[in-house]
């Protein structure tokens, strides 16, 4: 069995030495080689993984959060497996444990924290069982592949249930994945942002599961933060918005992100970033969640937080001759409506390119767009919309039909090029899942 | 001139980008100088078609549906007087389904409104692709996106179109939707009506024709939408992708 092991380790990284030589990623290719020859590595290697097991799940937040969670554990000293790339199915999770393994097959590693795909917890956790999970939220994405955010629930329900000892460290502003932890019959303990935060105005916002998972009542809201996400409660059978077992309360947003982190037992750490977007308070409470669950002191999150640079294209800035550009990965409703609000908490003029592929890991329906809040883009500050990628026409009809005039500019390098040159000197590239990282590629070289 | 469209129940129906059939509608009538009103509906509200020109029955997961179709039994009779008197609907996916006598789950089966005579029954794996079909009358292909695990049979209505690319109503009939009176029933979502000007404009004629006696609509610069519709049927039917099914 042992040279089993041996050979597989072997062949996974030398598929992936050469596959990074050819200038390709070839993660999820080695670990998909290291389990057909012996399928029991993953099990192997995390087995050898000396302290706790976290995985990271839930529509959106998971790469930002498992990064965040990753660098949180490295402060305190800590040895750790990770999936930094966002490989997330079955065979960049073996990839993840495999490329860390040394040559004589020996994993040293004190932790390991790995965001996974939802769909994928059923394939993964039969390789091993968790110690933590984080599930940050659940949103429409990819119906194509899913069909329905019903049959994700379905999914993750299954999973849960298969890791009986598994703590859930669940958004209890979510009702969803709060039903899903709740209901589970796992332990499990609660994050979110009890207080209101924004003026309630009817946006015609797509929210899922308005009606109670428990017994198909409509919930009741007393506000909302985004999408379905806020204080709700069913007024039939009493399900109803936990309360948060860390809460993030404080929160000013006029200059990037400060807000306090409080825990039950009375201890508060003060959060301060200079990045935006509100839910990214969502992903570092997660993280930080997680991280004291696992019982870890977070003695230096504030320095984690402040040499965390969000990177592979969530926020991620470039500066190209003078103008600066941010790139942003946008590739479901809930996630690009938090875009365009994060967008337009910068309150100077800027030029905007929306980059639309269909790739099978896009998803290949991009009906979606349309219940993207695009009219939110009519602001005197957008100087310029231009529409990029294998889907732009859509894009360019989406835009039509909320009477914003766009330029179409099929070639992402292209049309990035002439917004430099004409542009305001602020640039925001809002792109989805495949075309980014290609424009990230661009983006580097330019 | 003036239509109302009322979307019914865009809170448990609202899968799958049906706000842009809507808002489709909407700015197709505005363009025109024709007042267009939404109406929505929730579960329990009253329902008076008779102020109804267009209805919108949107998508919805399975669960949603079941939901649905308990509720639906109330405004059974005059959502059938409503469609017999050529009152237009468009009905896409779950809503399809609902327009049929039953869908039948593994989970048991949804009763459905019978205001046409189809019924769906669920199959396995689910049908997901891009769809291209044809209908004789029109010449424009429609263009959109499937994805559906009930299979409809139609009996003896016609189909809204012949199948070029994709699956359609079920694996056999390379059919899809129906057209009843004024009633689509489709699959086809992506959505439907931004790429298929002809399909909406389809809806507000007939719609207009009922009410006002005229279906004369104000033609548009429909060149974006015919390039965006264009694209799908180069890809699929006469390009690559196309030759290789």
């Amino acid at each position: 069995m042992r040279v089993r092991r041996l050979l597989a380790i072997w062949t996974a990284k030398l598929v992936s030495t050469g596959c990074k030589l050819a200038g390709k990623q070839g993660v999820t290719l080695a670990g998909k080689i290291a389990l057909k020859i012996d399928p029991n590595i993953l099990h192997d290697l995390a087995g050898q993984v000396r302290e706790k097991i976290f995985v990271v799940c839930g529509t959106n937040g998971k790469t930002t959060t498992n990064n965040l969670l990753c660098s949180a554990i490295e402060s305190e000293g800590k040895k750790l497996v990770c999936n930094h790339t966002g490989s997330n199915m079955l065979d960049g999770v073996a990839a993840a444990f495999v490329l860390a393994a040394k040559n004589n097959g020996k994993l040293d590693a004190d932790y390991a924290s790995i965001e996974i795909d939802e769909a994928s917890t059923v394939r993964v956790f039969p390789h091993f069982k968790p110690d933590y999970m984080v599930l940050t939220n659940l949103f429409r994405d990819q119906l194509d592949r899913y069909g329905e955010i019903d049959i994700t629930m379905k999914l993750l329900d299954r999973a849960i249930k298969m890791a009986p000892k598994m703590k859930v460290i669940v958004n209890g502003d979510d009702a969803l994945s709060a039903y899903l932890a709740m209901e589970s019959g796992n332990a499990y303990v609660t994050y979110g942002i009890p207080g209101k935060v924004f003026e309630q105005k009817e946006t015609g916002e797509i929210r899922e599961g308005r009606f109670c998972k428990r017994c198909g009542e409509r919930l009741s809201y007393d506000f909302y933060h985004y999408s379905q996400l806020g204080s709700y409660h069913c007024p039939k059978c009493g399900f109803a918005r936990p309360e948060a077992d860390f809460a993030a309360e404080a929160i000013d947003m006029t200059h990037g992100l400060k807000f306090e982190v409080r825990e039950k037992d009375g201890r508060v750490a003060p959060i301060e970033v200079n990045y935006q977007g509100f839910y990214n308070i969502y992903n570092i409470l997660a993280a930080y969640s997680a991280a004291r669950t696992g019982g870890l002191e977070l003695a230096h999150f504030e320095k984690v937080l402040q040499e965390f640079n969000p990177q592979n294209g969530r926020m991620e800035h470039f500066t190209i001759k003078n103008t600066e550009v941010v790139l942003n990965l946008a590739k479901n409703p809930a996630g690009f409506n938090q875009n365009i609000s994060a967008v337009m908490e910068d309150e100077k003029d800027k030029d905007i390119i929306i980059v639309i592929n269909d790739n099978a890991q896009d998803g290949t329906d991009i009906s979606w767009l349309w219940d993207v809040d695009f009219d939110r883009f009519s602001d005197p500050s957008i100087r310029s919309i231009t529409v990029s990628g294998i889907r732009c026409q859509d894009m360019r009809l989406r835009m039509k039909y909320v009477d914003i005039p766009c330029q179409l500019e099929a070639d992402v390098e292209t049309a990035i090029r002439k917004r430099v040159q004409d542009g305001c000197g602020s640039l925001y590239v809002l792109v989805n899942y495949t075309a980014l990282f290609s424009t990230r590629a661009i983006l580097a070289k330019m | 001139m003036k239509l109302k469209i009322g979307h019914l129940y865009p809170d448990l129906l609202n899968l799958y980008g049906d706000r842009g059939n809507i808002q489709c509608m909407k700015k197709r009538c505005e363009w025109r100088g024709i007042e267009a009103e939404v109406q929505e509906f929730e579960l329990d509200d009253p329902v008076d078609f008779s102020s109804l020109d267009i209805v919108l029955l949107g998508g919805g997961s399975d669960r949603e549906q079941m939901l649905v179709c308990e509720k639906l039994r109330g405004i059974k009779k005059s959502f059938r007087d409503y469609v017999e008197d050529g009152g237009s609907v468009i009905a896409v996916c779950g809503g399809y389904q609902l327009l049929g006598h039953y869908y039948d789950t593994d989970d048991g089966r949804i009763e459905g409104l019978s205001l046409v005579d189809l019924y769906t029954e669920q199959g396995s794996p689910r049908l997901i692709s891009n769809i291209v079909i044809q209908n004789e009358a029109l010449e424009l292909p429609i263009v959109g996106f499937e994805n559906h695990g009930g299979r409809t049979y139609i009996n003896d209505n016609q189909p809204l179109g012949r199948v070029l690319y994709g699956y359609g109503n079920n694996e056999q009939d390379k059919a899809e939707g129906v057209l009843y009176k004024n009633v689509i029933g489709t699959y086809l979502h992506g959505p439907l009506l931004p790429k298929n000007p002809h399909v909406c404009d389809l809806l507000l004629s007939n719609a207009l024709e009922r009410k006002y006696g005229v279906n004369e609509l104000a033609p548009l610069d429909d060149a974006q939408e015919l390039e965006a519709n264009r694209y799908i049927v180069d890809r699929f039917v006469s390009g690559s992708e196309g030759r290789k099914r």
